[in-house]
This record gives C-alpha cells, sequence and structure tokens, in this order.
C-alpha cells in the first residue's frame, strides 16, 4: 500500500489479462458462473446467441492451414470509466459506483430496454431472455453473496463486487487498508495460468499498475473512448485485432 | 359562420376555363342542414359486413395482441426473435412506424391550418384521428418491447418514498417525454376542432348518442364568444404542436443517433427520421382517406380526387426530401471510411437482407417519383391507395433496417448474427388490427369529416392566383 493517500480510500479497481497466458480452458468462465449465480441456458437458446455468460473466452485463428495458431481473448466488462451503457438507461439500472468506481447495474430497477446491452461497444451484456432453472444439484449451489436474476433483467460482469466487499469489511473490521493482492475475482482466482491479475490501478506500486504500462499493453476498442479498466497484454505485433 | 348555404354564389369562371369550378368541394357547396344531414347519415348507417370485419378485429386483437403478449410476459423476451446483438428488433421497429403514422395528422393538420390551405379541411380530422390511434400503436409497441413491462411505471417521473427519479440523460426518457407530450397534445388538438361538430350532433340526434354528445360537446352552443375562444384555442393548439411534432420524432430518431452503434451514431438522422415520418404519414392519410371514401356513405362529395391530388403532390415533394437524406444517410458513411460503417453498408447491400433494402428503394423512391408526377393519376384514389400501400411498406423497411438490420453488425465481430422474428409477427398484426378496430369504431362515433370547416370554407372562398395555377382560397374569416 506504498504511495497511497490514505485520504482518498476510493479505489480504482482495474485488471490486466495476458493473452499470451491464456490458453483458452474456460475454467474462468465456469468459476464465474458458478461465483454469480450466472443460469444455465441450454442448448436451444445458446445456438440463438442467447448464452449468459459474463466473461467468454473467443479464439482467434492466424495463419493457414497446417500451419494455424489458436489465439485466446476473455471477453468480460470492461468497466469502462465513461462507460457508453450508463448514461442510456432511463432508470438508473446501468450506474456507476462512487465508492468502488465500477460499473453497476442494479437487478431490481432494471426494467429490460435493453439499450444498454445495444449501446455497449464490447456487447458484454447479457439478458435474461427466460426465467432459466438451473438443473439440479447445481441448484444447491447458488452463491447467497450474489442475487439470483429473473426473466427480463440486463446483467453483466462487475468485478466480483460481493468479494471487493467483503475484503473491505474485513478490513475495516482490522483498522486497515485492503492489502495488495488481497481482493481476488473468480476469473484471476480460476485462472490456471495466472493469465488474469486484478488489482488497484489507482497504486502505482499493484502489480496490475505495472503490468497495464507493459509493452505489450493494448486496450480493447481503444479509439471509441470508453476508458476500460482492462487491459490486455499480447506479444505481437499486431495486438489481437482479429490476429 | 353564420352565412348560410344559399348566399354563396359561385365564382366568375373566365371563359375557355376547362376545369369544373364544382370539382372544388369550396365551389360545391350544398345547404348546411344537408350537410349535416350527410355526415350523420355516413355515421348511422352501417352494413353486416361492417360489424363482421369488427368482430374479426376484435378476434385478431384478443389472439395476436392479448394473447401473445400476455404469453410472451408469461415466459419472457425469449419467445421473441431478439437476441444479442439485436436487442431491439421489430418492436422498436413499429413504435417508430407508428410515431411516423401519427406525424401525418399534425403535419396536415396544424401546418396546413397555419398556411391556410384550403384544401386540407375535409380531411383534417381523419389525419388527426390516425395521429391518436396510431401514438396508441407506438406507445403499446414500446411496452411491448421492455422485458419487465410490469415496471413501466419506473420510466414516469413520480415522486415516491425512494425519492428515485428517471435519469434524464437517457434518450429513452426523452422519447418518453416527448411521446407523452405528443399524445395528450395531439389528443387536444384533435378535440377542439371536434367540438362544434359534436354540438351538431348532438342537436340532430337521439337516444343514448344524445347523452354521450351531450356529456362531450362541453355543452357548445355556437354562440359568438364561445367560436372567438374555440379560434383562439385552436391557433394557439396549431402553432404549438408544430414544434412538438418535429421534436418529437427528431427525440425518436437520437434513440439511435445518440447511441455508439456502427449505423446508428448519425448526425442526420434528426431530420432523416421528421422527413421519414411525413412521408409514410402522408401516404397513410391517402389509404385512410381511400377507406372512408369507398366504405362510407357520401364520403365522396368530400373526398375527391383533388384531396388525392394534392396529397400526390406532397408525397412526391416529401419523397425527394427523403432520398435526398437517404443519400446523405449511406454516403457521409462511406466517404468516412469507418471499417465497421463500411461492413455495414455491405451487410446491407449484398447480405441476406439486401432484397429488403432494394424493396425499400423501389416502395420510397422509384414507385412516387414514377406515378407521382402525373396529374392525371394523382386524380386516381385507387392508383393512390396503391402508392400509400408501398410508401408505407418501404418506411416500415426503412426502420428494419435502421434497427435490426443494423443492429446486426457490431464491432466485435464473433457477436454478429442475423435476427429472426417469431412472435413480433402476430404482435404487430394486433397493433394493426386494434389500429383499425379503433378507428372503425370511432367512425361510427365522431364525425369523420370537420362539416363546420367544410363549410366554413365554403363561405368565404375565393380563387387566389398562384402563378399559373388558381387555388382555392378562404378570404380573411380567421
Amino acid at each position: 500500500m506504498s504511495g497511497l493517500n490514505s485520504e482518498n480510500p476510493a479505489p480504482i479497481w482495474g485488471m490486466v489479462i495476458d493473452q499470451d497466458l491464456c490458453m483458452g480452458c474456460q475454467a474462468c468462465v465456469t468459476a464465474c458462473a458458478m461465483e454469480n449465480n450466472v443460469a444455465f441456458v441450454g442448448d436451444a437458446d445458446v445456438s440463438l446467441g442467447r448464452s449468459m455468460q459474463w466473461i467468454h473466452i473467443e479464439r482467434f485463428w492466424s495463419g493457414q492451414y497446417p500451419a494455424v495458431s489458436t489465439g485466446f481473448q476473455p471477453i468480460l466488462c470492461q468497466q469502462c470509466g465513461n462507460a457508453p451503457c450508463e448514461p442510456v438507461c432511463p432508470v438508473y439500472a446501468s450506474v456507476h459506483s462512487e465508492s468502488e468506481q465500477i460499473n453497476l447495474q442494479v437487478y431490481n430497477r432494471c426494467v429490460g430496454t435493453r439499450y444498454c446491452g445495444n449501446n455497449c461497444p464490447y456487447q458484454v451484456r447479457v439478458f435474461n431472455w427466460r426465467d432459466w432453472v438451473r438443473p439440479a444439484p447445481l441448484n444447491n449451489q447458488f452463491n447467497p453473496d450474489v442475487t439470483v436474476r429473473r426473466r427480463g433483467i440486463m446483467e453483466k460482469c462487475m468485478f466480483c463486487i460481493q468479494r471487493i466487499r467483503r475484503v473491505e469489511d474485513t478490513a475495516h473490521s482490522e483498522n486497515r487498508h485492503v492489502r495488495e493482492g488481497e481482493v481476488v475475482p473468480a476469473c484471476a482466482q480460476a485462472c490456471p495460468a495466472y493469465a488474469i491479475t486484478f488489482g488497484r490501478l489507482d497504486d502505482p506500486e499493484s502489480r496490475v499498475s505495472k503490468l497495464a504500462k507493459d509493452g505489450r499493453a493494448y486496450i480493447l476498442l481503444e479509439d471509441l473512448g470508453t476508458l476500460p479498466r482492462i487491459t490486455y497484454l499480447k506479444g505481437d505485433s499486431n495486438h489481437g485485432n482479429n490476429g | 359562420m353564420a352565412t348560410t348555404a344559399e348566399s354563396i354564389a359561385l365564382p366568375d369562371v373566365p371563359a375557355g376555363e376547362s376545369e369544373d369550378p364544382r370539382s372544388h368541394l369550396m365551389f360545391d357547396p350544398r345547404p348546411r342542414g344537408e350537410m349535416n344531414g350527410m355526415v350523420l347519415e355516413s355515421m348511422h348507417k352501417t352494413s353486416k359486413k361492417f360489424w363482421g370485419v369488427v368482430v374479426f378485429l376484435v378476434l385478431t386483437v384478443a389472439f395476436a395482441l392479448v394473447g401473445a403478449w400476455g404469453y410472451m410476459i408469461a415466459n419472457g423476451m425469449g419467445v421473441t426473435g431478439l437476441t444479442r446483438p439485436v436487442y431491439w428488433g421489430i418492436f422498436i421497429t413499429n413504435t417508430v412506424f407508428w410515431i411516423g403514422i401519427s406525424h401525418a395528422g399534425t403535419f396536415i393538420s396544424a401546418l396546413l391550418r397555419v398556411m391556410k390551405y384550403e384544401v386540407r379541411r375535409p380531411f383534417t380530422r381523419a389525419a388527426e384521428l390516425m395521429t391518436t390511434f396510431g401514438l396508441i400503436q407506438a406507445a403499446l409497441s414500446i411496452f411491448m418491447h421492455l422485458g419487465r413491462v410490469w415496471l413501466f411505471y419506473w420510466l414516469i417521473p413520480y415522486p415516491n418514498e425512494r425519492t428515485i427519479w428517471p435519469d434524464f440523460h437517457s434518450p429513452l426518457m426523452w422519447d418518453f417525454m416527448a411521446i407523452t407530450t405528443y399524445v395528450i397534445a395531439s389528443t387536444m388538438y384533435l378535440f377542439l376542432p371536434l367540438l362544434p361538430d359534436l354540438a351538431m350532433a348532438r342537436d340532430r340526434s337521439t337516444g343514448w348518442r344524445k347523452t354521450l354528445y351531450r356529456i362531450i360537446a362541453l355543452g357548445f352552443r355556437g354562440t359568438e364568444a364561445e367560436w372567438k375562444h374555440l379560434k383562439s384555442a385552436m391557433n394557439i393548439f396549431a402553432f404549438a404542436i408544430i414544434p412538438v411534432m418535429f421534436s418529437v420524432h427528431t427525440i425518436v430518431s437520437w434513440d439511435f443517433a445518440m447511441a455508439t452503434r456502427p449505423g446508428w451514431a448519425s448526425s442526420i438522422f434528426g431530420p432523416y427520421f421528421v422527413i421519414g415520418a411525413l412521408l409514410s404519414g402522408i401516404a397513410a392519410v391517402m389509404i385512410v382517406l381511400f377507406v372512408i371514401r369507398s366504405t362510407m356513405v357520401n364520403m365522396k362529395y368530400f373526398i375527391r380526387p383533388e384531396h388525392f391530388d394534392f396529397l400526390g403532390k406532397l408525397l412526391l415533394i416529401v419523397s425527394m426530401t427523403w432520398a435526398y437524406f437517404f443519400f446523405n444517410d449511406y454516403l457521409v458513411p462511406w466517404y468516412g471510411g469507418d471499417k465497421f460503417e463500411k461492413l455495414l453498408e455491405d451487410f446491407h447491400l449484398h447480405g441476406p437482407l439486401s432484397f429488403v433494402w432494394v424493396s425499400m428503394f423501389i416502395c420510397n423512391i422509384i414507385i412516387p417519383w414514377a406515378i407521382l408526377w402525373n396529374k392525371k393519376w394523382r386524380r386516381k384514389p385507387w392508383l393512390m391507395l396503391v402508392v400509400g400501400i408501398l410508401v408505407n411498406i418501404g418506411m416500415w423497411i426503412e426502420r428494419f433496417i435502421i434497427i435490426p438490420g443494423s443492429l446486426t453488425i457490431t464491432r466485435m465481430p464473433f457477436t454478429w448474427r442475423e435476427y429472426k422474428p417469431s412472435i413480433e409477427i402476430p404482435l404487430t398484426i394486433g397493433t394493426f388490427a386494434l389500429f383499425l378496430l379503433l378507428y372503425m369504431l370511432a367512425s361510427r362515433l365522431i364525425p369523420l369529416v370537420p362539416v363546420w370547416e367544410v363549410q366554413e370554407g365554403q363561405s368565404a372562398h375565393i380563387l387566389r392566383k398562384v402563378g399559373k395555377a388558381k387555388i382555392p382560397s378562404v378570404g380573411d374569416i380567421d
């Protein structure tokens, strides 16, 4: 926590995803679904493009057969500092939290205009097209810290805010600051290759800040000026643009 | 207004004038009592066929609108064809379409009233009624679109214990406010010129109709003071509703223009949508006038070829303006060269929906331009019905291309997905059926022709020379 101004406790959480380490194993997808009570959509609706994954792995093929190489890119809510989804919501369901600097979705408030889903350039928002039923015995495995959503509601990755709050509460009761590396979202925890790093971007000494300054770093659709809090690392020259 | 029909004389027709002035409604006066009787007869006289159609429409509304909507509410939006990234589909297309239809009512009624276009007189009411009923369908389509429609009132700024207000940053909120304003204003604007006709109907009816008209005519007796107040109120509304009309469709276009999507973020959408609304609206007025003229008694006297002629000319001008904006809407993004805009244009022109794009081009540009330049053709009501229907199909397609068509292409290529509507189709049919049903029932209850306006026009007509043309005008009665 060195170098951090204690009078400014509002942290800016950020994430760095190293595509050179990602092997596309989908462990983050599974962990995210379990942590956040993400609905199981079923074959029929997945084939219509209605899968509910908050984080999904996109594959990019490069080269000509047989010299084909695969690249992976985990796509999740980019937690834009200047989020296009926020101002378009007529009922304040898509809001920016002041204390966590995270783009939140207030499920109870959402009326389902789906404007935010249209306006998200990353297309990471998912909609509850139906009341999905989780097959037994997984129906006994809901996370009590996360709301179960019903039909007609938009949802998306919120950086495992329940984990952030839990760590913050613990730190508060122990009268200290949140330590570096103490908050680990489900996707980062599950990643076997340590491709996902989570931490505070406002702390220049944190791992995530240092990684974000890496020479391999790029930001998805940077030209839109959405100021995402997620930085991708990719070694080759085309920076993941359909590479 | 107090002038009697008997005192009206035909204007002098210069020798060699080929056109019979009596082909103009303004120069073909009939006694007031007879004209009132004609309009009342058109309201009273119904056939078995009429009620057959009404029953059919009621059943359609019950199944296609109420039934399908209930099913959708109970099962979620999954029963539609919507998906990521096409979060908006035919419901929003219908909303924009119906708001477009509703524009003509105000345009024809208010703008032509303010500009003193006398040809408007017999069909302002039919157009205004279209505005109100079209807006009902637009509002229904928005509600259908909501994922949790039972919470729609959260869009209304009402004081509540949680002190949460809607977000006025959202274009949808502006849209909601604009449409609400427009519904209220256009309903009042429909009602004001209706008062003298309701009073007329009250004085000539018996039974339940008399009771009904006595209540809704608000005790209008036709005294000089009442006319004066009515006239000034109508004048205020006519002027005030014109900017409302322009703002409503501009705001509707901002739902798209304010977004970040390729194909949507366009600064030309405001005027482009207003012109598009007028194009579909005027075409819809032609359809309605044709139906009224051919199905209701005595309407051939009021609705004449000259009115189709006028609307046809208006439609031609609007179609040309629309083509200009349409050209701009494609030229500027093409010239800008943004990768995704180009992909989208390529998708529109060569993708699986390209036949839809081509039919829009034919319906909105080629058909009106090929037919409406000819005065003889403009005066053929059935031909104008065909043009009206085709233009409306074209304008519906235009909105379809802009909304689900453009949403197909996103900046994330792996999310591209085509939209295949499912339950949207019966619901669309349901809104059309409800519109027709409301219109048919209203035609039994309120005079579709503003009799007093026609009589007023006939009592004070003059022929004004504009260039070579002689245009029937009203002197200084206002």
